[in-house]
């Protein structure tokens, strides 16, 4: 059964992804919280491998968008294909399998789990798992034990975080909770990864840092990744398409330079200038 | 040597309990919810063990197998009837539901087996241990009960901690959301944290029900209380402190009618759980709960 929405107009996706099967549609994507529109009227295109990002003022509706995308909250209007197919109908779990992976505003790690056993977490729900796989098979669960250590080792390594397996999550300063959160999301083997707000709380340092390992991402794993954030040169520097939401409405989208140019971004986060409000 | 023999009565006891709250703290850091149908599923188990050895004549091990398939059977039952409705609703209307299905397992128990007490033929015949030349006898149900016990937890460590299923239920009682969106199925974990806490109930029924032969359909209901107690003294949700909650619960309500007073120990029970938790809220080995504003 197919759901008939016509497609909207979109320009965002970069070059080399052009003409591939967008990662990410979105159409006509909206919420209401008892007559409010949170979101109203989302449609978004995300290319298989672009880093896209999502701006826009406080309140703008910016991590409902992601609530929506992952089905923590049910979209009222619209919906969103994933790698071509409707997930209108799945769980968020579902979804986890099917490639999203997300990491959080405020950090929403297995506080009181080791480092290694977050990651695990993430590892263990690409296959459905069972428990007589583990109880009856042995020697396949000792080295399905092995695999999956090895890869958690390799995934924190992105980070250069393998000397921090042990150590309890919460127990880590801030940064690296937050690295540990992508890296956690990765173990998923996503195809789009949503990052919100990544550099936030970070030092200009960090930041840089983080703008490279985003990249390495993209190009290790061959992943879209959109990410929230609020640290513009970060935003201008690593996206490649930017879409402007402001009221729960995307007001612009565009390349990095256009958004820059852009009177009505400029307005939305700024105000007008009193020369205009004459005019 | 009087007080070596009531020092290991109080642990077998403790060890019951133990298990039991081993029951009800897994289901509270999972689902958030106190089960109290928990204490009823001893009952049944106790039950199923005893028409399995009297009726059917079969071994007690197989009896005891019956009872753990049963029970972890009604416990996935009860949880898919009763509370997956409710998984959004308030605690409150979970609470009341868990006593309403409380009531009707015993009900039902009373229809089927009626409510004269039944005398339980211990799973063991076995002769009592003496040592130091007989001045110190031990029931034979004592030693298997604390053993039962000591590998009961030593399984569920490994369990949670080394297994996917194990991790995944640490995961969700972390955090619900989180573990969804890393694609935890989380309505599959609690149910299968209510299959164990249901066959470790049926465990403890027939143990129970092996060292205090009575069987009534109210059989599980004082040492559910208790276990629940156990388990708060031990700091909810936590499955070591369930263990020492437990066990030292058993020991000091052993001691408290011993040394004591028979009629007082209940209340000795529950007077050291109240002191406990006016100096440490969140029982002994507790988390911390912080708020975020």
């Amino acid at each position: 059964m197919s759901r008939m929405i016509p497609v909207p107009s979109n320009a965002i996706v970069p070059e080399r992804d052009a003409g591939k099967l967008p990662i990410l549609e979105a159409r006509h994507l909206g919420i209401e919280f008892g007559g409010l529109k949170a979101v109203d009227d989302f449609n978004l295109t995300v290319g298989r491998t672009e880093i896209a990002g999502l701006i826009g003022p406080n309140g703008a509706g910016k991590t409902t968008v992601f609530n929506l995308l992952t089905k923590v909250y049910q979209p009222t209007h619209g919906t969103t294909l994933l790698d071509g197919k409707d997930t209108h109908s799945m769980t968020t779990a579902q979804l986890s399998r099917a490639g999203v992976a997300r990491t959080f505003q405020n950090i929403r790690l297995f506080a009181n789990m080791s480092v290694e056993d977050n990651v695990k977490v993430g590892l263990h729900n690409r296959i459905e798992y069972n428990m007589w796989d583990g109880i009856l098979r042995l020697p396949k669960f000792w080295k399905s034990e092995r695999q999956m250590r090895e890869e958690t080792m390799e995934l924190l390594s992105i980070f250069d975080m393998q000397d921090l397996a042990e150590y309890k999550a919460g127990s880590l300063p801030y940064g690296a909770q937050r690295r540990l959160e992508i890296v956690r999301a990765l173990a998923t083997g996503p195809k789009l990864l949503l990052l919100d707000e990544p550099a936030a709380g970070m030092n200009p340092h960090e930041t840089a840092e983080l703008m490279e390992n985003i990249r390495k991402i993209r190009d290790t794993f061959q992943i879209a990744i959109m990410l929230i954030e609020h640290d513009m040169s970060l935003v201008m520097n690593v996206c490649e398409g930017i879409a402007v939401l402001n009221y729960g409405r995307i007001i612009a989208k565009g390349t990095p330079e256009e958004i820059q140019s852009n009177p009505i971004v400029i307005e939305a986060y700024l105000g007008k200038s009193k020369e205009e409000d004459n005019a | 040597m009087e007080f070596l023999f009531n020092l290991i009565n109080g642990i077998s006891l403790g060890s019951i309990y133990a298990i039991i709250a081993l029951g009800y703290t897994m289901v509270y850091g999972i689902a958030k919810m106190l089960n109290f149908a928990h204490g009823d599923v001893i009952m049944v188990g106790g039950y199923i063990s005893f028409c399995a050895i009297f009726y059917l004549e079969l071994p007690p091990f197989i009896a005891v197998v019956l009872a753990m398939i049963v029970c972890t059977v009604l416990g996935i039952i009860i949880e898919g009837l009763a509370y997956k409705p409710l998984r959004d609703a308030t605690s409150l209307a979970v609470l009341i539901t868990a006593i309403g299905v409380s009531y009707f397992l015993q009900n039902s128990a009373q229809l089927i087996w009626g409510s004269a007490s039944k005398s339980y033929i211990s799973i063991l015949q076995a002769e009592p241990i003496r040592l130091f030349e007989g001045q110190l006898t031990i029931k034979a149900e004592a030693v298997l009960t604390i053993i039962v016990c000591v590998i009961i937890m030593i399984a569920l460590t490994l369990f949670v901690n080394k297994t996917k299923i194990g991790k995944a239920m640490r995961a969700v009682s972390e955090d619900k959301g989180a573990a969804q969106l890393m694609g935890i199925n989380v309505n599959r974990t609690i149910s299968t944290t209510f299959a164990i806490g249901s066959a470790l109930a049926a465990v403890a029924g027939v143990l129970l029900c092996s060292s205090y032969p009575t069987l009534m359909p109210t059989t599980g209901s004082m040492p559910g209380i208790k276990a629940f107690t156990a388990a708060v003294f031990g700091g909810i949700g936590s499955i070591p402190g369930a263990m020492l909650g437990g066990i030292l619960l058993g020991i000091i309500e052993i001691f408290a009618k011993v040394y004591v007073s028979m009629e007082l120990s209940n209340a000795i029970v529950f007077a050291v759980l109240i002191i406990v938790l006016l100096f440490k809220p969140t029982g002994l080995l507790g988390k911390k709960i912080s708020e975020k504003v």
